[in-house]
């Protein structure tokens, strides 16, 4: 393995990372929301409190990590995305740090108004709308150099089917890792009513993640057939991908092993979002900038794995003290611990 | 080069900087101190230290909050504003940077794990344990954020040749002779910023009308940290000003206003500059050669060594005035303090001096904002001093402005939100209800 390859999965897997915690984060808000819209705002909201007031500040960490990381092992990407990014990624800063604070604000200061509830579930959305957008100039079409400077083309951008089909995948992957997720929270916890609603949102929202999943990789046909054709080198990846999907969706629909079906649900996305990073290379930016080109200097790499070795060996038995305490301890799932928050 | 775009840039990162930096500082010492307090408690088995700890923790989450979401903004934008600057930077300096996101991460997790486990043990001291890590994140991202920012005023670690960077050794390029001076002085501002916050707040609940000795108890410790700290931070501002006639020496000199070389050369004391010529200030002789080389009669470098256009901008002496002042007030009247509890000198109980005091915590925080701009300002035109300069460092994306204007109204949004947070939390649940509270609980068996 090449130091550069060593460097993108790393980076891979923390951006994974973010994926499903910030999705269960994001889901969870909306979900919350939600009910508030439609009267059922006790069912949920204990749950999502419970799980969510300890672990806020880690999610939005494994997106720092990511793009504090890319910059460090491939910092021409600062260069290309940086310049192209600007609008869009303030955009989703800004509605993060809305968000966020609100989220603090109202979770250990006061009881806030309704409306604060439904832009935090709102804002939740548009976080992933807004971030996907990278995902899509990565394949390339819409960055043109105009005078030796990255450029993004918004027209092409705002017009093209794969930019809406990668944010409508963006917005029901979120809604479904986050109601199966919970579903199995609120289940252990043992709160019916939760479960079984949680369960209802879990099973509507599988079938759009999949469709618009199918419907991406047929527009990357012609849109970037190069990577088109990589995925289909690669196809029993997607295909154990989409039989783990069945095996939730089934254990969802039976009522059973909600444990195994969140299991499952992490399998299906981890292989199909490594098989699509995997036919992706060695392109970070199709076709201007590769892993390659725009990778450190060997000293730099070498420093930078050194360190994450390092900080892994730190952060690891934290991650399973926090995990351990508060989502592996029953009496704390279940709320009855006293109330222990400063 | 786009002019509009660089100015827009700039503006838009001192916002963001300036506004994170207060809740940063926040961040880094408070956790200090609700260790200390919590310290204190358990060693004298007081429960008033432990409500000060456990008080302090709860408004705490709300500053982390908001300095959690500044410094992602701030992350991002070095790349969105200054794509050429982090493409060069991300060859030199990326493992300082790297390495705070680890420091943040434990933090963050060891955060969540305190504050949810609040009576959970048997034993206090177990939950204190588990402050240390927050404690040690929270200053290591600091340590390794100025580390980053002491290789833009003094890089080294690697050469230039044909415009390739070469013989990169990222280890050189953090332990920069700028690194020693900035990273001890801002960690050690940090906490004294924070005990006078804290005392502040203290001294304003005894002002408007509490006397309860919870209060006393808790202004009396920030204040006493507060002194230790503030020395401190004296004695290393002066090393960071012989770190500045030895490495960049244009920043002294101009914040000086020393315009030319000389030996046995006086220190200037505030004053204005009038068409270049220093009206109304104080001078102090042979200060400014003691100063730059613990030496009275040593030569000082001015500012007629440079370029006109490496100089910079002069109004940097108003911002060493400032700082300087309210170190050097914040020594005085926190030992006056000190000194007085001890001697029984009656005027420190004062109204006139408590106000003095909550005086002293936005003193301490502009003092910080005026350090970190005499700084930066300072280093310009350099972003990274001698190797690049800021208008070269800038993105070309036209969109800028807008940008600004959203987020100037984010941090508007976010400032008066905590604010009113802040104190609508303590507000509605006062100490001496909290005390009786926790007593009917427990039925009395703490004391
Ligand atoms: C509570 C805040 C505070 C206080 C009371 C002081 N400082 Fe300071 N100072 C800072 C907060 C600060 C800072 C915010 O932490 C800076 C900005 C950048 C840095 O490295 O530290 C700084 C920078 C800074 C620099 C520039 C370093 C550089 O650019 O590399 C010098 C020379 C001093 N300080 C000197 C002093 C002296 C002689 C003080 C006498 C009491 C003093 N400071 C008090
Ligand atoms: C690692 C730490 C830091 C980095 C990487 C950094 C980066 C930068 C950059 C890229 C600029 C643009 C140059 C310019 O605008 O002129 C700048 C300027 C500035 N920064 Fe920093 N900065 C750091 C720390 C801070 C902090 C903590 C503050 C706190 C307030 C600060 C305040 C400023 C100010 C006020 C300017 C404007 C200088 C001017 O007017 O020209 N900086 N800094
Ligand atoms: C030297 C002055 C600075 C200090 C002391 C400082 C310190 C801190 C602290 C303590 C936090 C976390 C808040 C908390 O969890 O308690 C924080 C957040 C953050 N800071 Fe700063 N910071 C400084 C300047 C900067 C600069 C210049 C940058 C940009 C590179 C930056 C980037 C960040 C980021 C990305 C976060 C969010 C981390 C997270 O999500 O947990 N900071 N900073």
């Amino acid at each position: 393995m090449t130091l550069e390859i060593i460097g993108i999965f790393v980076l891979w897997t923390f951006l994974f990372g973010y994926l499903v915690v910030a999705s269960i984060d994001f889901g969870a808000g909306f979900f919350n929301a939600y009910s508030l819209l439609t009267g059922r705002q006790r069912i949920l909201t204990n749950i999502i409190q419970r799980y969510l007031s300890p672990v806020w500040e880690v999610t939005n960490v494994f997106l720092v990590f990511f793009f504090v990381g890319i910059i460090g092992f491939f910092p021409k990407t600062a260069f290309y995305y940086g310049t192209t990014l600007l609008v869009p990624a303030s955009i989703a800063l800004i509605l993060l740090a809305i968000r966020g604070s609100y989220y603090a604000f109202e979770t250990y200061g006061s009881r806030g108004h309704k409306g604060y509830s439904f832009m935090y579930g709102l804002a939740g959305l548009f976080i992933p709308a807004a971030l996907s957008i990278v995902l899509t100039i990565s394949e390339g079409g819409f960055v043109h150099m105009i005078n030796d400077s990255p450029t993004l083309d918004y027209e092409a951008l705002f017009t093209s089917p794969l930019t809406w089909s990668i944010v409508v995948l963006s917005l029901s992957s979120v809604l479904y890792i986050s109601s199966v997720f919970l579903t199995w929270y609120a289940n252990k916890a043992g709160d019916i009513d939760a479960t079984r609603l949680m369960r209802k949102y879990a099973l509507i929202w599988a079938l759009p993640t999949i469709i618009t999943a199918g419907g991406i990789m047929v527009e990357l046909r012609s849109h970037n057939p190069d990577h088109y054709e990589n995925m289909l080198n690669i196809w029993w990846a997607f295909a154990l991908s989409l039989l783990l999907f069945i095996g939730t969706v089934w254990l969802l629909w039976s009522k059973r092993s909600y444990g195994l079906a969140f299991v499952l649900l992490g399998g299906q996305f981890l292989i199909a979002f490594f098989a699509y990073g995997f036919a992706h290379l060695p392109y970070l930016l199709y076709p201007h900038l590769t892993i390659y080109d725009s990778f450190t200097n060997e000293a730099m790499a070498l420093a930078l794995i050194v360190a994450f070795i390092a900080g892994l060996a730190l952060l690891i038995p934290s991650l399973y003290l926090l995990l351990r305490l508060f989502l592996f301890n029953k009496d704390y799932v279940r709320g009855k611990k006293e109330d222990n928050h400063a | 080069m786009n002019e509009e775009s660089v100015f827009f840039s700039r503006v838009l990162t001192e916002l963001t900087l300036s506004f994170h930096i207060i809740y940063a500082t926040i961040g880094v010492g408070v956790p200090l101190m609700i260790m200390i307090a919590q310290w204190v408690g358990i060693k004298k088995n007081d429960e008033h230290y432990i409500l000060l700890a456990r008080r302090w923790a709860r408004g705490f989450v709300i500053t982390v909050a908001v300095g959690v979401v500044t410094g992602t903004a701030i992350g991002m934008q070095l790349s969105l504003l200054w794509p050429n600057f982090m493409e060069l930077a991300g060859n030199i300096i990326a493992l300082p940077l790297f390495m705070e996101t680890f420091a943040f991460f434990f933090e963050a997790i060891f955060l969540g794990i305190y504050l949810y486990t609040w009576d959970r043990f048997e034993n206090q001291k177990k939950h204190l344990l588990l402050l240390i890590p927050v404690a040690i994140g929270a200053s290591f991202s600091a340590v390794f954020i100025t580390m980053v920012n002491a290789f833009m005023n003094a890089p080294q670690g690697f050469d230039i040749v044909n415009g390739e960077l070469v013989n990169i050794s990222p280890l050189l390029a953090m332990f920069n002779p700028a690194m020693p001076t900035k990273v001890a002085h801002v960690v050690v501002t940090a906490y004294m910023t924070s005990a006078f916050v804290l005392a502040a707040i203290a001294a304003f609940r005894l002002l408007k009308g509490s006397n309860h000795i919870y209060h006393k108890k808790a202004l009396f410790l920030t204040m006493k940290v507060g002194l230790v700290f503030s020395i401190a931070t004296a004695i290393i501002g002066d090393f960071s000003g012989k770190y500045l006639a030895e490495y960049q020496p244009e920043k002294l000199a101009a914040a000086e206003w020393h315009f030319e070389t000389e030996e046995s050369a006086p220190l200037i004391l505030y004053g204005i500059l009038d068409d270049g010529e220093v009206k109304y200030a104080i001078e102090i002789p042979f200060a400014l050669s003691i100063l730059a080389h613990f030496n009275p009669t040593a030569e000082v470098i001015g500012l007629d060594q440079f370029p006109e256009d490496e100089t910079p901008p002069l109004y940097i002496h108003y911002l060493f005035d400032i700082m300087v002042t309210i170190g050097m007030s914040m020594v005085a009247l926190s030992g006056l303090y000190w000194l007085g509890k001890i001697l029984k000198w009656s005027f420190v109980n004062s109204r006139w001096y408590r106000w003095l005091i909550v005086l002293g915590g936005p003193a301490s925080i502009l003092a910080i904002e005026a350090g970190w701009w005499l700084a930066e300002v300072g280093r310009q035109p350099w972003i990274l001093r001698g190797i690049m300069r800021v208008e070269d460092a800038a993105t070309t994306s036209p969109h800028v402005d807008i940008m600004l204007i959203l987020f100037a109204g984010l941090y508007l949004v976010l400032g008066v939100g905590s604010i009113v947070v802040l104190s609508r939390m303590f507000r509605k649940n006062p100490v001496e209800q909290e005390i009786e509270d926790r007593h009917a609980e427990k039925g009395g068996d703490m004391l």
